[in-house]
């Protein structure tokens, strides 16, 4: 164990960090199913009303990806602007 | 193996400035490519539609297109006084769509760097608390943070500035997932997969992904304004 460096040690911690990270992509996932699953739905009852379904779907979708975003950005400030390697 | 992994800023070309380093970056040259192509087409149009006729060619057909399809949109969502707004809405709809896209133009998009989101966003929000104070008043709009009871006045402050930081994360996530997924397969998978099945990946991760998220940046920039000049 002793030839571990310190630097080595952070890099692979922050390695695990970043892939834990992006496991918060499973929330938007379904959270995305659900509203183009009801989006399908109300197309099928309604298609006249296409074109707002739709626009109103990829607004809801699009603020509920963005906490699955904020996971990916840590990510990767994680991988390749690493904040803890300076702290040593 | 293919070559290197390949999808950070770079950069170019150094400048000292107040005493500071500052790069001339990827991004820097991304951005001006698309500026100038975005003025090129600019005078174009503008030539054209100058000698605009009943019967309209390729250009007049696509520009009366562009204008009337934004125009319908921003008119939907913005009320009364939407045609105030369709300059802005128009400007930063075609600037991020030829921005997001230029992956397939063999150029880093630009908006896959934080400082151009970021911007994008930060004007967004300039006009959000321009028209806030102007429609609502000072007094108004300090007593529409107190709502619905005067504890949440803190939140309300922080959701403010909230709005453009969740703006630019959502472009820039987008993006620059589309082109980390795009360095990743061009430079760990063998050179000979690289050749025409990175087409699908292109029409998925820059052109779908793109032209969703801008549709998104400009409805959201509307929803915003549109909650502020409403009340």
């Amino acid at each position: 164990m002793n030839q571990i460096t310190n630097e080595g040690f952070i890099l692979a911690m922050s390695a695990i960090g970043a892939g834990l990270a992006v496991i918060s992509g499973i929330g938007p996932g379904i959270g995305q199913g659900i509203a183009a699953g009801y989006g399908a739905s109300a197309v099928g009852r309604n298609p006249g009303a296409r074109g707002e379904v739709v626009s109103t779907m990829l607004l809801g979708q699009a603020v509920a990806e963005t906490t699955g975003l904020y996971g990916l950005v840590i990510a990767l400030i994680l991988l390749f602007a690493n904040p803890l390697i300076g702290k040593l | 193996m293919g070559n290197e992994v390949d999808f950070m800023i770079k950069g170019y070309y150094k400048l000292t400035l107040f005493g500071n380093e500052v790069y001339v970056t990827t991004t820097h040259v991304c951005t001006l490519i698309v500026v100038l192509l975005l003025l090129v087409v600019g005078s174009i149009v503008n030539r054209k539609m100058k000698k605009a006729k009943d019967i309209p060619d390729t250009v007049q057909n696509v520009a009366e297109m562009y204008v009337e399809m934004l125009d319908n949109i921003v008119a939907e969502n913005m009320g009364k006084t939407w045609l105030k707004y369709a300059n802005y809405i128009l400007t930063i709809f075609l600037f991020i769509l030829i921005c997001n896209i230029s992956g397939v133009l063999g150029l880093r998009p630009p908006t896959a760097d934080y400082g151009l989101t970021l911007t994008l966003a930060l004007i967004t929000f300039v006009v959000i608390q321009f028209n806030a104070f102007k429609h609502m008043g000072v007094l108004g709009y300090a007593k529409s943070l107190t709502q619905p009871i005067p504890i949440l006045f803190p939140i309300n402050i922080i959701s403010e500035f909230a709005t453009p930081l969740s703006l630019s994360l959502r472009l820039f996530g987008n993006i620059m997932s589309g082109t980390v997924m795009m360095g990743l397969y061009y430079g760990l998978l063998p050179k000979l997969i690289t050749i025409g099945i990175p087409v699908f990946l292109h029409v998925y991760l820059d052109l779908f992904a793109g032209a969703i998220q801008t549709y998104v940046f400009c409805m959201l920039s509307m929803v915003f304004i549109q909650d502020k000049i409403s009340e």
